[in-house]
Order: structure tokens, then C-alpha cells, then sequence
């Protein structure tokens, strides 16, 4: 549900015609209202992580990133999203191919199971793992009896951070896969197309931009995932820290400067998956159309 | 990848990507949450009910449904206005505003948290003007409220914006010809067609204000009693080993969100029937 607000829109730039618009000041009264609260809701606050992050300098800033824990969470943050993402966008495709090629039954059901992710709070989503694989949990003791351990170690992290991204891929899909239906890919296979030839030659450049779409949603939030990750960490400096959690640690132990530069780092992504996803929809939007 | 030829479909891969797609939500999703009911099944309905109940738990269900609520309200009145600019009005700038709703949804909530509490402390850009009138914003229920908004800015206007678009101008046009005035016609005309997308916006920020937890950790101060949220009552529960407790207030949490989420999914088949009928 939290990913239903990805809807692709198109702004259209033409005046309306006068009877059916508002006078003038109201209209520069609605506009100045919008503005201001964008203006004060969101801009604020990322005027704000730039301002403090850069509050004692250029160098100060350069030597809160290249601090060996902050790297150390860099790294984790990367290696986190490297394996959540790519197993997401598989499970994505595959669950998007079934869903909307064939004609079975519970299929809502089964769309309803894959949305479930949006609706479970980021803290419950980490305390499902530490249920199944803590101490206490299900498999606690035979981990340890085998000396492996999931939570509090990188493992937990990339779970909690897969269930939190689970529904992204799957959702920007299913709906454009949906208005595609099945002709092309019946006539490849007609024509003796093979099942994934049939998948990289004939489906995959109609839905590559979806796709793309998906992913870096799915990307943005993995790299960004605060509160599940929190809660399976076990918040070990150097060792189990993503970026997210080290912004946390520094806040608490007040390095201010250095907690809002690594913030800057997390903002300066959400920004450029924004100018992505805004050059993705242009496509996006054409595409639709042309079918 | 085995061909179903059985099947109504002609095309192949229907066994394979149907398998993978029920092993992979079964692990990653459905048994880790089976495991949470499981867990909260060793508990008798007593210990139960006591734990899901007790004076602390029952505050912070209200300060986390309250909060949620009157940000969501907030999102709703605005979310309206920025849709209707962004959908109707032609000013300079107008695709960077339409970029920044999104912010909130591609910000980690942990950076949302950290801005918006030095921004509302009492020393902040805000919390300096509104300190000397006796407003105080961190660190109390008004704080969430404010993160809250935050977060819940793209629901309502992300919603409201595809139904704006798709409106007919006809019925506003007669509606203008027979004379109504501006006012009258959105009343009477616009608003009905915008009310179902204003109640889903509103309940997917409500429920989404409900789970969050980042952006508001910072900002709460974390009072018990006072300005707990729930989903940091569950934390502090699993960090004092009461487990069983943290699955109890955890598994109401989870039946309010699946509740909300059957409301929003009902909601939309009948905005998304509206729009097709339209």
C-alpha cells in the first residue's frame, strides 16, 4: 500500500479556460498556501541536513565521512542492498510473470500476501527474525549449536532489510504487466520463441523502464531502512552498523556535524532516485501510451 | 522450466515463477509473521490480555493512534490544496514541487528524524520562534504530530492527484453555465468525486503513521506515558528480553495495520470504479 504512492503522473502545463478556474487571488492564495507547506514540511528539513553537515566546514565534512566507522557503515549499507535488491527484483519479475500471464485462483489473495510488507511497521518487520532466529527464538539454539549466527550480525540485517523492500519490484510490475497482456509473448512462443528467449527478447524491453522504476524505489528504501534494520542489528560500531544506524549512534553521542554529514549522504541519494524515477516516467508514461 | 501446456495460457514458465514466488513470500514473509502469532500463542489469554492492556501499553496505543490521526487530518486539508495546484495551476517551478512530494516517501526516515528534531528543538530555526509563546514542539506530542506529516505527504496527494486529472470538465462546465459559483461548483460537483481518494490518502497516511518509527524516535523524546509510540514500546520491551510481551503489543499492532489495510483496499476498487465508469 505505502507503494501505491508511486503512481506515475504527468503534469500538464495548458491554462484552463476562465469560467472554469478560480479568480486570480484565489488562485495565488492556493498556490502560495501549497508552496508553503512543501516549502516548510519538506525543504526545511533538507536545507537543514545540509546546513548542520556543513556547519564547520568543508573539511570537517570530508573528515566525518572518511571516518572508519562511517566507511565500515557505508560498506555494510552496500553489501545489504547488493543482495536484497537483485533477489527482490527476481522474485519481482518471477511473481509479476505469474501473476499476470495466467489465470488462476487466489490470485488476489496471493497479490494482497506480496503487499502485506507496506503494512507491517519497520519494528515488527526486524522482530519476526529476532522471533525466529535470537536466542530465545525457533532456531536459536540449534544456531548456536552449529555456531552461525543471523541476527545481530550482517544476515539479520539483509532479511529485515528484504522483507522491508519485498513488495517494490512486484508492484511497479504488475500493473503495467497487467496492461500488456499476452499477445507478444504468445506469438514469440507461436513462432517457436523458447520460454526465456521468449522473456529477454519479447517481454523484457516492454517492461525494462517498470523495472527500472521498481529497482531504485527498492534500492533507496534497502539503503535507507532504519527501524527494522535497528531492531536486528545489535548496533556493534564498525561491525554491524548500516548508514542509517550510524547517523542514530552519532546523534545520540552529540556529533552533530558528523551525524548530519553522513545524513547528507543518504539525502544526497533520495535525491538522485528522485531525478531518476522523474526522467524513468517520461518513458514510462510514453510506453503506456504506445500500447 | 517446464512448459504448462494444460493450462488456458500458451506461454511457459507458469509452474517455475508460480513455485519461486510462493517459496520466496513463504520465507521471507509469511512464516517469519506466522512465527509472531505462534509465539504470542504460548501466552495464555490472561497474560494476554494483561500485557496488551496495561496502563503503559494502552497510553502509547494512544499517543501513537492520536498523533497519527491528526497528522493524517493535517496531510488531507494540504495534500488537497497541492494536488489541486499541481493538477490545475500553471506557476514557475511546478515540476521540482511535484519532485519534492516524494521526498518524504525516498528520505531515510532516520535523516527526516535527526532534521525535524534540530529544527523544532528549542534552539532550532522554529522551535526559537514558537518557545517564547509557549509552544513547545520537540519532545512532546506535537513533535510526532509534526513527523508524522512529514511522512505522510505523498499519500494524500498522490492519491487525490490521478482522480483530479481524470475529472471531466463537463459537469464543472454546466454546472459554471447554469451559473454556480466557483465555490458552489467544487461543493456540489468536484468534491463528491474527490472524497473517496481523500478518505484512501488519509488512510494510508493514518496507517503508515501508525508503524513509523525512525522519523519519529528522535523527535518524541520517548516519555513513557507521554509520548511513547508503540512501535518504540515494542523495542524497549525486546530490549529488556520480555519477548513474549514486545509479540503481544506487536501482534495488535499488526491486526490494526491489517485492518486499516482492508479498509484501503476496499476503497480503492471503488475509487478505481469510479474512475473507469468516469
Amino acid at each position: 500500500m505505502a507503494g501505491a504512492v508511486t503512481t506515475v503522473t504527468t503534469l500538464s502545463n495548458e491554462a484552463r479556460p476562465k469560467h472554469l478556474t478560480e479568480p486570480r487571488p484565489v488562485r495565488y492564495l492556493l498556490i502560495a498556501v501549497a508552496l508553503l507547506f512543501i516549502g516548510i514540511v519538506v525543504v526545511l528539513p533538507m536545507l537543514t541536513v545540509l546546513l548542520e553537515a556543513f556547519r564547520k566546514g568543508w573539511s570537517a565534512y570530508i573528515e566525518a565521512l572518511k571516518d572508519p566507522d562511517a566507511m565500515a557503515a557505508l560498506r555494510l549499507t552496500l553489501i545489504t542492498a547488493l543482495i536484497a535488491v537483485p533477489l527482490n527484483t527476481i522474485f519481482g519479475v518471477a511473481a509479476a510473470w505469474a501473476i499476470t500471464k495466467f489465470k488462476f485462483r487466489g490470485k488476489n489473495l496471493l497479490v494482497t500476501l506480496i503487499d502485506l510488507p507496506f503494512a507491517v511497521s519497520p519494528v515488527i518487520s526486524g522482530l519476526v527474525y529476532i522471533l525466529l532466529f535470537g536466542a530465545q527464538g525457533f532456531f536459536g539454539p540449534w544456531l548456536m549449536d552449529h555456531d552461525m549466527k543471523i541476527v545481530f550480525a550482517t544476515p539479520g540485517i539483509v532479511l529485515a532489510t528484504m522483507f522491508v523492500t519485498f513488495p517494490f519490484v512486484a508492484r511497479e510490475l504488475l500493473p503495467l504487466m497487467e496492461a500488456q497482456g499476452v499477445q507478444d509473448e504468445e506469438a514469440a512462443v507461436s513462432l517457436g520463441s523458447k520460454g526465456w528467449r521468449t522473456f529477454f527478447k519479447v517481454t523484457l524491453p516492454n517492461i525494462k523502464w517498470g523495472l527500472l522504476y521498481g529497482i531504485i524505489l527498492c534500492n533507496a528504501r534497502a539503503m535507507g531502512e532504519f527501524g527494522a534494520v535497528s531492531v536486528v542489528s545489535g548496533h556493534i560500531r564498525g561491525e554491524t552498523n548500516t548508514l542509517p544506524l550510524h547517523i542514530e549512534i552519532l546523534y545520540n553521542e552529540y556529533q552533530y556535524t558528523s551525524s548530519f554529514a553522513v545524513a547528507s549522504l543518504l539525502m544526497l541519494l533520495a535525491i538522485i532516485t528522485l531525478v531518476i524515477k522523474g526522467l524513468i516516467e517520461g518513458k514510462l508514461a510514453r510506453s503506456r501510451h504506445g500500447q | 522450466m517446464a512448459a504448462n501446456r494444460k493450462r488456458k495460457s500458451a506461454l511457459p514458465g507458469f509452474r517455475f515463477t508460480m513455485g519461486f514466488t510462493v517459496l520466496y513470500l513463504s520465507l521471507i514473509v509469511l512464516i517469519p509473521l506466522a512465527g509472531l502469532v505462534v509465539k504470542t500463542a504460548g501466552l495464555t489469554l490472561p497474560q494476554f490480555w494483561d500485557t496488551v492492556t496495561s496502563q503503559r501499553v494502552l497510553a502509547s496505543y494512544r499517543v501513537s493512534l492520536l498523533t497519527a490521526f491528526f497528522a493524517a487530518l493535517v496531510n488531507v486539508a494540504f495534500g488537497l490544496i497541492v494536488a489541486w495546484v499541481l493538477v490545475r495551476y500553471r506557476f514557475p517551478g511546478k515540476k521540482i514541487v511535484d519532485g519534492l512530494v516524494d521526498i518524504p516517501f525516498a528520505l531515510p526516515t532516520a535523516v527526516a528524524g535527526i532534521a525535524l528534531t534540530s529544527i523544532y528543538a528549542p534552539n532550532g530555526w522554529i522551535g526559537k520562534l514558537l518557545d517564547p509563546l509557549g509552544i513547545k514542539v520537540a519532545y512532546t506530542p506535537l513533535g510526532i504530530t509534526v513527523a508524522l506529516i512529514f511522512i505522510g505527504v505523498p499519500f494524500v496527494v498522490r492519491t487525490v492527484q490521478p482522480v483530479l486529472q481524470e475529472l471531466e470538465n463537463e459537469m464543472e462546465e454546466s454546472a459554471a453555465l447554469l451559473g454556480a459559483y466557483r465555490w458552489r461548483t467544487f461543493r456540489k460537483v468536484l468534491l463528491p468525486e474527490l472524497v473517496p481518494p481523500l478518505i484512501t490518502g488519509f488512510a494510508l497516511a493514518f496507517a503508515r503513521g501508525i508503524g513509523e518509527y525512525g522519523s519519529v524516535v528522535f523527535i518524541s523524546g520517548n516519555m513513557p506515558l507521554k509520548t511513547e509510540i508503540t512501535p518504540l514500546l515494542i523495542i524497549t520491551k525486546l530490549e529488556q528480553y520480555e519477548y513474549s510481551q514486545a509479540t503481544a503489543i506487536a501482534l495488535v499492532l499488526l491486526l490494526i495495520s491489517f485492518a486499516l489495510l482492508l479498509v484501503i483496499n476496499t476503497l480503492q476498487r471503488w475509487t478505481n470504479r469510479r474512475l473507469r465508469s468516469a
